[in-house]
């Protein structure tokens, strides 16, 4: 690829949603933006890049970038933080929040349902500690296609078999033709999913007492990642919490959260004197 | 060490199991049949079993069965690993004191997400 042309594409998908393309990853954008090329029509990526630099061309620039995010994700990815939710985050909560009874949980990068779906049936394992409650849990993510994926709620039988215990996929999974499985009626409607991007303002989201955040800020550069976590701890009362992922830390990238001390991945915001 | 009884009557599936068990650091024990892995079980109890459904002689269902009955049977993990993939079958094992199902075909990480699951890792 020309590195005009690398440096084109890069710059578009880091402006658009903050994931960073090293040139050493030109590999990544050929692979996969050979699809896109395809299926407008065009031969191969110089002419993308030709129709590109035409004109400003929005749905064009969007499947440029929803081609370059990663989107792979698992039921209960990692375990721990759905246990360190039933164990230590919900029970706080429903003791906090008793007057309200009113908890909002958001995923803020969703992307094909699994993780907003693993909070919801660990929630709906807990039963009669939540009866009366209203829970909502908002599932947002950049990529169209993927929020479409996670609105349907059917999964492959590949994909029910990472992470969801075989017990959970009996009680709330129902098998369709083919080797498919779709997530029960109640489950889904106890997710709302929209578009949204993490480079954007978040105020109009509201407030939440629990934000997962996991496995996308790993793409963003230093600076996107302090901005973005800046901006959560915002959307955070005092005792809210932050959910990164296994590989992730606050540490050196911002002061407004601080580990929970021995609690992996957990984080709570801290406020400026 | 734990161990794991693979019992498949498919030589290549006992193969692959093996191979992806012993790289999760599990001692694998290995029959063709349910009466074959019944008789092992009877010797010496593994920590976990790799359980197919349809062989000749003895299939998985019943040997599970057997297996629960003898003295201390209860303790093996039983994980399934069948291409029966429907409600109906998975219920059954489960019934019949199955602690896992795997629908194959099957590979490395959904193994170690099952193992994982039922404590075996
Ligand atoms: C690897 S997945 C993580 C899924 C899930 N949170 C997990 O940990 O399994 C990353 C997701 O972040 C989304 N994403 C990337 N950039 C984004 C942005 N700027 N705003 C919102 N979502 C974004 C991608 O579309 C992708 O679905």
């Amino acid at each position: 690829m020309k590195s005009e042309d690398f440096d084109l594409l890069s710059r578009l998908v880091r402006d658009r949603s903050g994931l960073v393309l090293t040139p050493d990853k030109s590999y990544l954008l050929e692979s996969r933006l050979m699809p896109v090329a395809r299926k407008i029509g065009v031969k191969g990526l110089d002419e993308l890049v030709v129709k590109l630099r035409q004109r400003s061309d929005a749905s064009l620039e969007r499947l440029v970038v929803e081609a370059m995010t990663t989107n792979e994700t698992l039921f209960f990815r990692d375990t721990k933080p759905f246990e360190q939710l039933t164990r230590l985050v919900l029970p706080n909560l429903l003791e906090k929040r008793a007057a309200k009874r009113q908890i909002r949980v958001w995923c803020a990068a969703a992307s094909t349902g699994q993780e907003p779906y693993s909070i919801a049936i660990a929630l709906k394992e807990e039963g009669a500690k939540v009866a009366g409650w209203k829970i909502e849990l908002l599932g947002t993510d950049i990529n169209l296609e993927v929020i479409e994926r996670a609105r349907a709620a059917v999964y492959s039988q590949f994909e029910v078999q990472r992470g969801l215990p075989i017990k959970l996929l009996v009680k709330y999974f129902k098998q369709m033709d083919g080797d498919k499985w779709q997530l029960n009626q109640e489950i889904r409607d106890m997710v709302q999913y929209r578009e949204f991007n993490l480079l954007h303002d978040m105020k109009s989201l509201g407030q939440f007492d629990v934000v997962f955040c996991r496995n996308v800020l790993i793409y963003f550069d230093q600076p996107t990642k302090a901005q973005v976590l800046e901006r959560i701890a915002e959307l955070l009362p005092d005792d809210g919490v932050l959910y990164l992922g296994g590989a992730e830390t606050v540490l050196g990238v911002t002061d407004r959260f601080e580990p929970i001390p021995n609690e992996r991945g957990l984080y709570r915001p801290v406020r400026k004197k | 060490m734990k161990s794991c009884l693979i019992v498949d009557d498919s030589r290549v599936v006992r193969m692959v199991a093996r191979k992806i068990l012993q790289d999760l650091s599990f001692h694998t024990i290995e029959a063709e049949d349910g009466l074959k892995a019944l008789d092992i079980c009877k010797r010496e109890l593994p920590d976990a079993v790799l359980l197919d459904w349809n062989m000749p002689v003895m299939n998985g269902l019943e040997f599970l069965i057997a297996l629960r009955q003898l003295e201390g049977g209860s303790e093996p993990k039983v994980v399934f690993c069948t291409t029966e993939n429907d409600l109906e079958h998975i219920q059954k094992a489960m019934a019949a004191g199955a602690d896992e199902y795997i629908m194959k075909p099957f590979d490395a990480e959904i193994i170690q997400s099952k193992f994982a699951q039922v404590g075996l890792i």
